[in-house]
């Protein structure tokens, strides 16, 4: 099984990361960009075959440690 | 006073806290990230500037979660001391010793660069050697000292007189012109709710010799020592 964890921050934390990619994305004009949030994405191959045990178990993954809570939120797909 | 300094893979200013420690008059002894137990009779918990594991996820993330951090949150929680400088301020902050989080500099740049800091007070293990409202004069160098941490946890850091350190001028003055980083607050450093835990991006043991540019980071040193014989 393949798991997809996506990391965002939290609406109202500051970014200048994406913010300077915004610039950036302007200044090459490339039309009709509002604005930029920049996250992160793990692609994560699971062993087992159960999916809510595997749902737990990356939930649990985020909280301990690929997620801060303080700043993101994150978000749990699992694939075929 | 006897001293556990960490290292974990990328850390890199152990051996000048160490350095700092010892000329305080503390016994240092060096520990590994790996390790499970803190050495015998350990007062104090050094987490030492530097890069751990490249900052790879966020900073001080996956150092935060290393075994001997268990050992260090079990230290803090019977009261003992824990230092965290710049990149062990970090890992303070990841592994819930300290409440907030350091983010990316607002202006993106890393800062490497003399500040002025104002030591908000002087009742504490860390600051006794410092007066009241003192401006002193350190090093910073980091790329991720921007402290945030959310509404309802800063109005409680400020009510109950958390905050240890804020970047200010030369004059004292606590001024957005003198934020090197974008911190709420001008924020440098803060304390635990039991005065045990200190975490600041400065690095107070760049100054410890006049021969490298001023003595004013002696006074943390010297204070944790004395804390330790008073107690």
């Amino acid at each position: 099984m393949k798991a997809r964890v996506t990391v965002t921050l939290k609406n109202g934390v500051l970014d200048p990361q994406g913010k300077a990619i915004e610039g950036a994305l302007k200044s090459l004009g490339i039309d009709g960009v509002g604005s930029v949030r920049q996250g992160k994405v793990f692609d994560i191959e699971l062993t087992g075959s159960d999916k809510a045990a595997a749902e737990a178990a990356l939930k649990a993954a985020c909280e301990k440690l690929l997620a801060n809570t303080v700043i993101e939120n994150y978000r749990v797909e699992i694939g075929a | 006073m006897k001293a556990a300094v960490i290292t974990f893979p990328g850390s890199n200013r152990d051996g000048d806290v160490a350095q700092a420690l010892r000329q305080a008059g503390a016994t240092v002894v060096h520990s590994w990230h790996g390790d499970t137990e803190l050495p015998k009779g350990t007062d104090l918990v050094v987490l030492p500037g530097g890069f751990s594991y490249g900052d790879y996820l966020r900073t001080g993330a996956i150092a935060g979660r290393a075994h001997i951090m268990d050992a260090t949150r079990a230290h803090a929680a019977r009261g003992g001391y824990v230092l965290g400088i710049c990149n062990g301020f970090q890992i303070a902050c990841e592994a819930g010793l300290l409440p907030g989080i350091l983010v990316r500099n607002a202006d993106l740049k890393f800062v490497c660069k003399r500040q002025h800091l104002k030591v908000e007070r002087n009742d504490t293990p860390y600051t006794r050697a410092y007066a009241k409202g003192q401006t002193i004069d350190v090093c910073i160098a980091h790329g991720e000292g921007n402290y945030i941490a959310d509404t309802e946890t800063l109005a409680r850091l400020e009510g109950e007189g958390l905050v240890a350190f804020r970047y200010a001028d030369a004059e004292g003055r606590v001024t957005p012109e003198a934020n090197p980083n974008g911190s709420l607050n001008n924020i440098a450093g803060i304390y635990s709710p039991g005065f045990n835990v200190l975490g600041l991006m400065p690095h107070p043991e760049n100054l410890i010799d006049s021969l490298v540019g001023g003595t004013d980071g002696r006074g943390l040193f010297e204070s944790l020592v004395g804390a330790k014989r008073a107690a």
